[in-house]
């Protein structure tokens, strides 16, 4: 399987109170748990992201329960509002019990 | 039915074949699934139109992903702030789609992602206030080639 790689777009400076756009993507193929094998024809089983969190300096921003009618390489988009410079930490969890992490720091001024 | 099943036809066969034949029925019978998933978010409560808008193509070409926007009217601030979003969509095997959790960090209660979607069907977005009230909207999407879980 390709190596699952988290990718983030978070702006590196901001102003206090400024509205930023963050956009984040995890490369992961979701599967459902609805398809089956051509060949013997059993069930794939469910392996997909099954939640994905997004805080700023341990505050919470953004949280998404995820069902497997969320594609594959799941994309979110989100805003925030920027309280202070800090550190922005996202974390993606799967069926298979793997967690996905990265952060980004952004800057004020 | 097996010799001729087409490719993406073999791929939905996990969602039933059978679907295919009596539509209609099992449309009703994902719709009602969807009215369950309302009622388990608003513990009965009404939800009323309005705040809420919900963008999507008016056409899919591909099912499988399907960009969908979620936007709420709301402060975000004091009482008038939105907790949480589910997405649903009510012609899909299983309708839930995601929920999304705001915070008052959430400078506007928007968020998008992109979706699998089975067949043209309604996305269905319910919105929980924080004073306890709901607030729902629908846009109905024609899938050209649907995302059977593909």
């Amino acid at each position: 399987m390709a190596k699952i790689k988290p990718r983030v777009k978070v702006p590196k400076k901001a102003d206090i109170g400024e509205i930023i756009t963050i956009k984040t993507l995890i490369s992961h193929p979701m599967e459902s748990g609805q398809r089956k094998d051509k060949k013997t024809g059993e069930t794939i089983p469910r392996n997909i992201v099954n939640s994905f969190t997004a805080s700023f300096n341990g505050e919470p921003v953004f949280e998404a329960v995820v069902e497997p009618a969320v594609s594959a390489n799941p994309y979110f988009e989100f805003q925030m509002r920027v309280p202070a410079a800090g550190e922005m930490a996202f974390k993606w969890i799967a069926d298979d019990g793997e967690v996905y992490e990265t952060s980004k720091k952004i800057k004020v001024g | 039915m097996t010799g001729s099943v087409s490719r993406r036809g073999a791929l939905c066969i996990g969602m039933g074949a059978a679907a295919v034949v009596t539509l209609g029925r099992v449309t009703v019978a994902f719709a009602s699934a969807t009215d369950d998933a309302i009622a388990a978010f608003t513990g009965g409560a009404d939800a009323k139109s309005g705040k809420i808008a919900v963008t999507a193509p008016e056409i899919a070409e591909n099912g499988n992903t399907v960009p969908i926007e979620v936007a709420v009217d709301s402060a975000m601030d004091g009482d008038d702030m939105v907790e949480e979003v589910i997405i649903l969509a009510d012609g899909n095997p299983n309708p839930g789609v995601a929920t999304f959790k705001f915070s008052p960090l959430s400078a506007e209660a928007a968020a998008s992602t992109r979706v699998r979607l089975a067949q043209t069907q309604n996305i269905v977005a319910v919105a929980k206030m924080k004073d306890g009230t709901f607030y729902q909207d629908a846009r109905s999407v024609k899938v050209t080639i649907g995302g059977c879980g593909g």
